[in-house]
């Protein structure tokens, strides 16, 4: 990644552009401190925003800052005031009582849960699939990893009663289309997800009131799931007696129903199906692709790693191509669902260096040598390369 | 200070607290700030916050979201699509995407007005593919 321009920290920061090396272009995009509560981010779009976070900052820590942390909205009717005295989330539908809750029923009336977790957007990296596809071009920025707090889902499910014979639970927040009768964004767990006590409504990350952008009040956190499940300024929750057939979960949001949802391109025929739960994936943090390391000095290299739905096991480091790999170190273990760090050294030779590192899990996946290919690009997760030079 | 690779496997809890002492612990972020019930920084404005039984207190929040300037570049070829598709997204969407073959922008175009239900005029759909075909048609 390259920066030029103006520093990050400085106002003057709108002129100053970041290089993202998508191949084929475009590449370029302005950094933007325009948007509220946010530092300097990769603008991707302005309305509705698109903001990834720039790639330094997972370098920093396991957390990522809340004022770094990519943006991603669907429909750019946003509200921009949320009062927090008449702020309510309803849950209807298939229930014994409908709730009205404000939110100091939830934050003073309800067991409080903690909870480190990756959020992901399903097409995080999507600018780097070959062949290119249409969507937001992220690089590997639309993720983030927070110390999530708030309530379970469950407990608010039992506080409404769920009626026997109701099978999910759908969620929507405040954000609406611009057009009338387009599809509000809505989206649905299974009710036993719902119900497994780790899905939560949280109303801080990272010890802090969340981002507007990010969601506030109230964000639903579905740990090891995509993004697309957590749903923004939730306000409503509906207990449904029959599969959610709506556009965001029948027609969005699918994957082919094949491993690593991989397919060739213009290959048809193929069952989609709702995306579901994240898979590995590893990163160098703490060098850049082109940059010079010194002949035969030792270097630490170091990054972050995910699980999905399962712990980091080990994450190892390959300088031949994947031939032979060497295992690193792991940082403090802060939760399952949350970013790992690792670190290592290599004493390279001059010359060439790929440095490729892979995650595997605890269920024992590991990240695959190749990136998959679907349609929209989602759930790319291949062991990644960074290309240095030694001298 | 090297790091015995046979040695960090067999005893990988031990050995990363002094690996990292020694090389420098990369987690550098500060713990998160405690909360108040004070205002963040910024265009946040504190209004009528719950009372802070819990010690967690919600602020009220009015913000405002930036507005893009960016038009669409190629003068009158680009009427259609600046009439059309500002209303849902800016044009930033558009010009960030990579070249794609005129059936795929086709597709786009379609899966708007059907999946998403832009008001798109039908006699200006053909005059935005091509317009995409043109700025952003694969070669």
């Amino acid at each position: 990644m390259i920066v030029s321009g103006a520093g990050w920290g400085d106002t003057a920061s709108a002129q100053s552009t970041v290089d993202l090396p998508l191949p084929g272009g475009p590449d370029r995009r302005a950094m933007t401190t325009a948007f509220p509560q946010k530092g300097p981010m990769i603008l991707q779009r302005t309305r509705p925003p698109l903001l990834e976070t720039p790639f330094e900052v997972f370098d920093r820590g396991v957390f990522t800052p809340n004022d770094a942390f990519y943006v991603r909205w669907h429909w750019a009717v946003i509200p921009t005031e949320i009062d927090v005295a008449s702020f309510r989330l309803s849950v209807r539908g298939h229930v014994d009582k409908e709730l009205s809750l404000s939110l100091k029923d939830i934050v003073d009336g309800l067991p409080r849960v903690e909870l480190a977790a990756v959020n992901q957007c399903s097409g995080n990296s999507r600018g780097f699939s070959e062949p290119r596809v249409a969507g937001a071009q992220w690089a590997n920025g639309a993720m983030g990893n927070a110390r999530w707090m708030g309530v379970k889902l469950k407990d608010v499910l039992d506080r409404a009663g769920v009626k026997p014979g109701a099978v999910a639970v759908r969620f929507a927040g405040l954000d609406e289309p611009v057009v009338a009768d387009a599809p509000k964004f809505m989206k649905s767990l299974s009710l036993d997800h719902a119900r497994d006590g780790e899905v939560m409504i949280a109303y801080a990350m990272n010890g802090e009131q969340l981002p507007l952008l990010n969601g506030f009040p109230l964000r639903l956190v579905v740990p090891g799931w995509y993004s697309t499940y957590w749903v923004k300024m939730l306000d409503r929750i509906e207990v449904l007696a029959t599969p959610d057939e709506s556009f965001w979960m029948k027609s969005a949001y699918l994957v082919p129903d094949t491993p690593g949802a991989n397919m060739k391109p213009g290959q048809t025929g193929l069952a989609m199906v709702p995306i579901t739960s994240m898979v590995p994936r590893s990163f160098i943090t703490n060098l850049k692709g082109g940059e010079t390391l010194k002949a035969g000095a030792k270097v630490a290299v170091r990054g972050i790693a995910f699980g999905g739905t399962t712990g980091v096991k080990a994450v190892d480091l390959s300088t031949d191509g994947g031939a032979t790999w060497q295992p690193t170190v792991l940082g403090k273990d802060e939760g399952k669902y949350g970013f790992r760090q690792w670190q290592t050294e290599v004493t390279p030779p001059a010359g060439d260096l790929a440095l490729m590192v892979r995650c595997t899990n605890d269920d024992g996946l590991a990240q695959p040598m190749t990136n998959n290919w679907n349609g929209s690009a989602f759930m790319r997760n291949g062991v990644e390369t960074l290309q240095v030079k030694v001298a | 200070m090297k790091i015995s690779l046979a040695t960090v496997g067999f005893a990988v809890p031990l050995i990363a607290g002094l690996v990292l002492a020694f090389i420098g612990h990369p987690v550098v972020q500060a713990p998160p700030q405690p909360v108040t019930a004070s205002a963040p920084a910024g265009s946040l404005s504190a209004a009528a916050a719950p009372p802070a039984t819990s010690g967690f207190v919600l602020n009220s929040v009015s913000v405002e979201l930036p507005t893009s300037d960016t038009a669409f570049p190629g003068g009158a070829k680009a009427d259609a699509i600046t009439a059309n598709c500002l209303s849902c997204h800016s044009a930033g969407m558009v010009l960030t995407q990579p070249d794609l073959s005129k059936a795929a922008w086709t597709g786009i175009v379609e899966k708007m007005i059907h999946a998403y239900k832009a008001p798109v005029a039908e006699t200006d759909v053909a005059a935005i593919v091509d317009y995409l075909q043109e700025t952003k048609g694969a070669k």
